[in-house]
């Protein structure tokens, strides 16, 4: 079984994003750019179903800019085997990234396609559902266990009230959640080895996809900020400051 | 115009998360019907009639519905669609599971988390953990949208006397099976609907003595009990208590934060509490830039003093 995993380039986890003074969008130049981390446990999670004999190769694939190679060198170097760059200088919104991500089913035939379920840059949460749909494939989103059997694979989601498992039939979708792996860190040899993995570079026309966004964004602003407020120096004052302030009886 | 919204239940009762979103939908001008999707689930439906702004009410009443399987509530909403205008859901774990399966099918972009409303085809939505606020207009003629809960007032559960209909769609795509749920059992509020939230963080050491300091004072306000990822990560905690970003987004009245730093990722999910207090030893720690009250000190003495004192 082939499993496919597409990852996102985004503003590294660390970094504090600050708003454009034009308010246009977010200050992008000079910035640490990484894998998104949910991405990340994905290209871990389908590593592992190969590590198990399960997978017989993973299969990454970065839909954007041309230095998404970067961020599929680093899916190569944590050990998947090659990768597909589908180059855009385009906006990418969920809706044409699942477009194009069907096309590539379509040539690639996996069994599974491991997604990150939501990007930390636009936090949509809506390429794997989205994939799904196109595909009319099951989906196991927010998944903290994928356990294939067989035909089916049985997902364990984080919901609201819990943890529900649902049982897939393959080819389906998953998409992680923070708790289904800790992925690994790549080792140098493997970053070496990663540079001669191949990576196939491709455009949305090729699958036919018209890339054009269908939402504008008219500005960006920053949050209302809120006032640090005061520091008390008892347990006896924090309990007046809450009464004062209505906040308990 | 008018707007479809999915009503989040458990099949016995209408929870809260949809009047939020009911809110919302009602924004957006023109009618607002409510499509109550479940198995033996008459009595969502009878609540969802009475709540204010609700003109009709869809009752899609099969076993097929029951779990809220995306594979088989996509096709019955999409085919709904075609009537309406807009589709809106909570951005809970439900509403986010099936919404983009439906944007998929009717072929539009999905408008994620919306906090406002500016116009039909105009809403704020977060992006960056909400650490930005983008304005964005939709191109498309029908919209697909989820609400972030917290951001709008619940409607009014009475008042309403909405007709309520029969619907039926294919049932099941035979592509899923819901297999169990493992759900938290707790006599405390509910997290996003609570008024008053005790959380818990990484200091708190081990599960054992989460449970030992949080729960007391938890109890004692009557509030719901959440947790910052640290925790959650470490098993001090359910993933279901995790508030942050990736977790749960919750505004209650007065937010107490127990030995939680305030990283970002937290922070984006509770600073829309009306009141912050803080309990941390570091007073450099980053969750004192955003509290009312805060406490510098050991919370191991200080939260058994602050629950003997309430």
């Amino acid at each position: 079984m082939k499993v496919l995993v597409p990852v996102k380039r985004v503003v590294d986890y660390n970094v504090k994003v600050r708003v454009k003074s034009d308010n246009t969008g977010v200050e992008l130049a000079n910035i640490k750019m990484s894998m998104n981390p949910f991405d990340e446990i994905a290209v871990e999670e389908a590593i592992r179903l190969k590590e198990k004999g399960i997978a017989t190769e993973v299969v990454v694939v970065s839909v954007g800019v041309q230095q998404c190679t970067e961020t599929l060198r680093t899916a190569l170097a944590m050990g998947a085997d090659r990768g597909i760059l589908i180059l855009t200088d385009v906006t990418t919104e969920s809706l044409a990234v699942a477009k194009v991500l069907a096309g590539i089913v379509a040539e690639e035939a996996p069994g599974l396609v491991i997604l990150g379920k939501q990007a930390i840059d636009d936090d949509a949460n809506q390429t794997g559902q989205m994939l799904a749909g196109l595909l009319g494939w099951a989906q196991g989103t927010f998944a903290s266990k994928v356990d294939p059997q067989g035909e089916t694979v049985n997902v364990t989601r984080e919901i609201d009230g819990g943890l529900e498992t649902v049982a897939l039939k393959m080819p389906a979708i998953v998409t992680t959640d923070l708790r289904l792996n800790e992925p690994r860190y790549a080792s140098l040899p493997n970053i070496m080895k990663a540079k001669s993995k191949p990576i196939a570079n491709k455009t949305p026309a090729d699958y036919g996809v018209d890339m054009t966004p269908r939402l504008t964004t008219l500005k960006v602003t920053e949050p209302a900020k809120r006032q640090a407020g005061i520091k008390v120096k008892s347990v006896d004052e924090l309990v007046a400051k809450l009464k004062e302030m209505g906040a308990v009886a | 115009m008018s707007t479809l919204v999915l009503a989040e239940h458990d099949n016995a009762d209408l929870k809260d998360a949809t009047l939020a979103t009911i809110t919302a939908a009602t924004q957006l001008g023109g009618d607002v019907h409510v499509l109550v999707a479940g198995a033996g689930c008459g009595s969502v439906a009878e609540a969802a009639a009475k709540v204010a702004g609700v003109a009709k009410v869809l009752v899609a009443d099969d076993a097929a519905y029951g779990a809220a399987l995306p594979e088989n509530l996509a096709p019955l909403i999409a085919g709904l669609m075609a009537g309406y205008d807009a589709f809106v859901a909570p951005a809970t774990s439900r509403g986010k599971n099936v919404a983009p399966r439906v944007a998929a099918a009717l072929d539009v972009a999905q408008i994620s988390e919306i906090l406002s409303v500016e116009g039909p085809d105009t809403f704020t939505r977060p992006i960056y953990a909400g650490n930005a606020i983008a304005t964005v207009k939709s191109s498309d003629a029908k919209k697909v949208i989820t609400v972030r809960g917290t951001a709008f007032a619940k409607a009014a559960t009475s008042g309403g006397s909405a007709s309520v209909e029969a619907v039926s769609g294919a049932g099941s795509a035979g592509t899923s099976s819901f297999v169990g749920a493992e759900l938290t059992k707790s006599a405390r509020p509910e997290l996003t609907a609570a008024k008053i939230i005790v959380s818990g963080g990484r200091a708190l050491g081990s599960s054992d003595k989460f449970h030992e300091f949080i729960d007391p004072l938890a109890d004692k306000l009557g509030a719901a009990v959440g947790a910052s990822r640290a925790a959650v990560d470490a098993g001090y905690a359910p993933n279901d208590y995790q508030v942050g970003q990736t977790g749960k987004i919750v505004a209650p009245e007065l937010y107490v934060a127990v030995g939680i730093s305030g990283a970002i990722q937290h922070l984006a999910g509770m600073k829309d509490s009306k009141i912050i207090v803080a309990i941390n030893k570091d007073e450099e720690a980053p969750i004192f830039q955003v509290a009312d009250v805060g406490l510098v000190g050991d919370l191991f003495t200080l939260v058994p003093e602050l629950t003997g004192k309430l």
